[in-house]
């Protein structure tokens, strides 16, 4: 497993594996935000924690088809498939992969783009944490999407359509857990409900991952 | 009898094309009954005006939409453990008429929204989240157009609709916690005291009867023509072997 975690890792650093690109993504999100909305820093400070947490939703959508299709096209899926370790391992893997080449850098450049949507001096550490709380559910259930729509010759639209309204409850909680950072309140119920919705989904979803890898592979 | 004899098409092509013709008169009766009645034989409510007439379509549809998913969820969790094909074909069929439920509610609830709270749409937690759940409908029947395969298919929108369901309710009481609403709480309930006068609770019963019915007969119908196109699909495959 931890083989395979490198394997992805480096196919994703290299040459045409996309990497960083999501979070160049993120930046022009953020960069466009302020030319909709105008210039003003107080209108800016409102809305920055659900436009960083849209932006870093949309980026992480991005790089979502990536992550099986070419092992299907090349049929590294199926060897995949037959090896000893069972399909969930190989799901979680794969997310565990994404979530380290699209979810952390996003955690990492997020406090300055917070800057940049001059974001409350207290809510970056809050901001950090949501982010790094609640990426890795987004990279599972994005892997969900991305099983579900594998088999699919253009499947990039129809995975968006999927993997969005999956991620509801967790940009709700997410979100607002900064903005009570923002304004000094207590952040425990926010804080509560993303790490449950990050534990039960990273517990449970690739089990169903991995169903629909096995159903597309059949 | 049980359910897993109409397993066998054939077998469910019989009954359900003698059943057919009972329930849609049945449905066209009860919704003829309850409508007329409704519309034209109650009086305008104290506080609503005769916007309260609104009421005969909106809870109906709201009531159908959500029960039409768990139906598909129930025959999704049939499809997936016992591989039983027309479960499956009547989750596929159900589909667009839950989102049809849907928008009908979204849209008399819009309607009747406007003179009551002075706005279309309020991002209220029981109207956002039937905004979601319609989302949900949308997903799950493109995922059901965009694969060829009929077995797939049904395999993958089953898992799509189990993962969904969890989602759909967790989103259900996110929003809730996200914004207070204005949408009154749930008027009729089975154990509780009743909220609303006889005059209106019963036509409002008849119609969800026939709300119900009605779609039992749609389901009928889209699964035999469901059925229908799938044994076209064969025949055709075997003419072009030949």
């Amino acid at each position: 497993m931890i083989a395979l975690l490198i394997r992805d890792l480096r196919l994703a650093v290299r040459a045409g594996g996309g990497f960083g690109l999501g979070l160049a993504f993120f930046l022009i999100v953020v960069t466009l935000v302020p030319f909709g909305v105008g210039p003003q820093g107080d209108i800016l400070a409102r809305i920055a924690p659900g436009v960083l947490w849209l932006g870093a939703l949309l980026a992480c959508l991005l790089s979502l088809d990536r992550i099986f299709a070419l092992d299907f096209e090349d049929g590294s899926l199926d060897l995949l498939a037959t090896a000893p370790i069972p399909m969930e391992g190989v799901v979680t893997m794969k997310a565990l992969a994404h979530w380290v080449t699209t979810g952390l850098p996003l955690v990492v450049a997020a406090p300055v783009f917070g800057v940049l949507l001059h974001l409350d001096m207290q809510a970056y550490r809050w901001l950090v944490i949501s982010l790094l709380i609640g990426t890795p559910a987004l990279s599972v259930l994005g892997t969900f999407g991305a099983a579900l729509t594998v088999g699919l010759k253009r499947g990039g639209l129809l995975l968006s359509l999927l993997v969005l309204p999956l991620y509801i409850p967790t940009l709700i909680f997410g979100a607002e857990l900064i903005r009570r950072g923002a304004q000094g309140m207590s952040v425990q119920t926010p804080l509560m409900m993303l790490v449950g919705i990050t534990a039960a989904v990273i517990a449970l979803v690739p089990f169903a991952s991995a169903a629909a890898i096995r159903v597309n592979l059949r | 009898m049980s359910i897993w004899e109409y397993a066998n098409p054939v077998k469910f092509m019989k009954t359900s094309g003698k059943l057919l013709p009972f329930v849609t008169v049945a449905t066209a009766v009860t919704l003829a009954i309850g409508l007329i009645w409704g519309f034209s034989f109650t009086p305008a409510a104290d506080n609503f005006g005769s916007s309260v007439k609104v009421i005969y379509v909106h809870v109906p549809a709201a009531m159908m939409a959500i029960n039409i998913w768990v139906m598909m969820l129930v025959a999704s969790l049939i499809w997936i453990v016992r591989r039983h094909h027309v479960s499956a074909l009547a989750a596929k069929a159900a589909a667009p008429v839950g989102m049809v439920m849907t928008v009908i509610a979204l849209i008399t609830g819009a309607v009747w929204g406007q003179p009551m709270w002075g706005t279309w749409w309020e991002w209220d937690p029981r109207l956002t989240s039937f905004l979601i759940l319609f989302l949900f409908y949308i997903g799950y029947m493109a995922l059901w157009s965009a694969i060829d395969d009929p077995d797939t298919a049904a395999d993958l929108t089953g898992v799509l609709c189990l993962v969904g369901s969890v989602f759909a309710l967790l989103s259900r009481y996110a929003v809730n916690f996200w914004n207070q609403g204005l949408h009154q709480g749930a008027t009729l309930s089975l154990d509780k005291e009743q909220h609303i006068a006889n005059v209106y609770w019963v036509p409002l019963v008849i119609t969800m009867v026939g709300f119900g019915l009605l779609f039992v007969t749609l389901v009928l119908v889209r699964t035999r023509t469901e059925i229908r196109m799938r044994r076209l699909r064969a025949l055709q495959l075997r003419e072009r072997m030949q």
